[in-house]
């Protein structure tokens, strides 16, 4: 039991710390379209952690809610990939502040629906069926992610000077964190054993795949994937984390009994 | 290396809301290239279930009837009410036609 809800928090924190981190760019969009294009991934995103926190909620049983793991849980509790709370830029040294990269956003959409493309396909054999007909869902709406940064990761790449610049220093940024897909921590080596998780060593030679494809037609180059392995899912944030829940928590917290 | 586009070429955008209506026009949006705006369209027009398929054809594609002109081209055909088939008795067994 414990091993499931420890896995599903796993996956509902990712999507809904990069549909929060995504939905900074709603009113600030590069063009329109793309504005609502990104918000239409967040809300996809969160839709995917309601339906995930839900169940974890029913599994718990008690007092616990949907809005209590979402806004009840501190930093420490939180169980995504560090990737996904990182902000959309490359990084800064002291007080240093940036505007948000187009580049960064859309790089770490794509490496992570590329992931997650394949993830929720395996996930719709788990012996956990709920899970199953979740995974069923977001299969479908991450393809459209995938499609959509994949898309712009051409057009970046490929494009001017200045925007392979930012493209390829987004992935340089970004692409070390990825190490942390293929480290199993407790909860996924849980889950794997019952048949609820997935191992990402099994589709680890497809993710290869279809992100050395895209690199190769935006004319990136794919960077050496080593040093810090970082550990978000444990529990061990960077200090990016705490900022986002503060921002996404705060009016939950001053009216924790509300209602809406 | 391509250079930037400074500006985004317009494209219309057609919907067909559900199998066997005809596509309809819905708006417009700016885009690189057909690719994106057909990927645009479906972020902009078909949030809310609003379609099956979309359509995009870039304006300057469209030839359009000058506004100035609508007198000539169009109030002629006011008084020929004989060109609407609504002089004819449709048996019942027709039903709808």
């Amino acid at each position: 039991m414990s091993a499931t809800i420890d896995y599903l928090l796993h996956l509902a924190d990712n999507a809904l710390v990069l549909g929060q981190r995504n939905a900074e760019w709603c009113g600030h969009g590069p063009i329109l379209e793309e504005d609502i294009a990104l918000a239409n991934v967040s809300l996809d995103l969160i839709g995917q952690a309601r339906l995930l926190y839900q169940l974890v909620a029913t599994l718990k049983g008690g007092n616990t809610t949907e809005d209590r793991l979402a806004y009840f849980r501190d930093a420490g509790e939180f169980r995504n990939y560090t990737l996904l709370e990182l902000p959309h830029h490359g990084p800064l040294s002291g007080y240093a502040q940036s505007s948000l990269d187009y580049g960064t956003t859309i790089v770490r959409n794509f490496l992570y629906s590329a992931l997650m493309a394949l993830l929720w396909e395996a996930l719709e054999k788990s012996a956990n069926t709920d899970l199953a007909a979740i995974a069923a869902k977001s299969l479908k709406e991450v393809r459209y992610h995938l499609r959509h940064s994949r898309d712009w990761l051409l057009r970046l790449g490929d494009g001017t000077d200045e925007s392979h610049a930012r493209s390829q220093a987004a992935l340089d940024h970004l692409f070390p964190y990825t190490q942390e897909f293929w480290v199993s921590s407790p909860a996924e080596s849980a889950a794997i054993e019952a048949g609820i998780g997935v191992d990402l060593q099994t589709i680890k030679a497809d993710w290869d795949g279809i992100v050395d494809a895209a690199l190769a037609e935006a004319t990136l180059q794919r960077p050496v994937a080593e040093g810090y392995v970082s550990e978000g899912k444990k529990g061990l944030h960077s200090e990016h984390l705490g900022f986002l829940l503060a921002d996404m928590q705060s009016l939950a917290r001053a009216h924790p009994n509300g209602n809406w | 290396m391509t250079s930037a586009l400074k500006e985004w070429p317009l494209w219309e955008i057609f919907v067909r809301s559900k199998q066997g209506l005809e596509h309809k026009h819905c708006g417009s949006l700016h885009a690189a290239d057909a690719a994106q705006a057909l990927d645009m369209a479906r972020d902009v027009y078909t949030r809310r279930q609003e379609g099956v398929s979309i359509w995009v054809v870039e304006s300057r594609a469209i030839t359009a009837s000058n506004p100035d002109e609508k007198g000539e081209l169009f109030d002629p055909a006011a008084d020929k009410i004989y060109r609407h088939p609504t002089f004819y008795d449709i048996p019942d067994e027709v039903g709808h036609m």
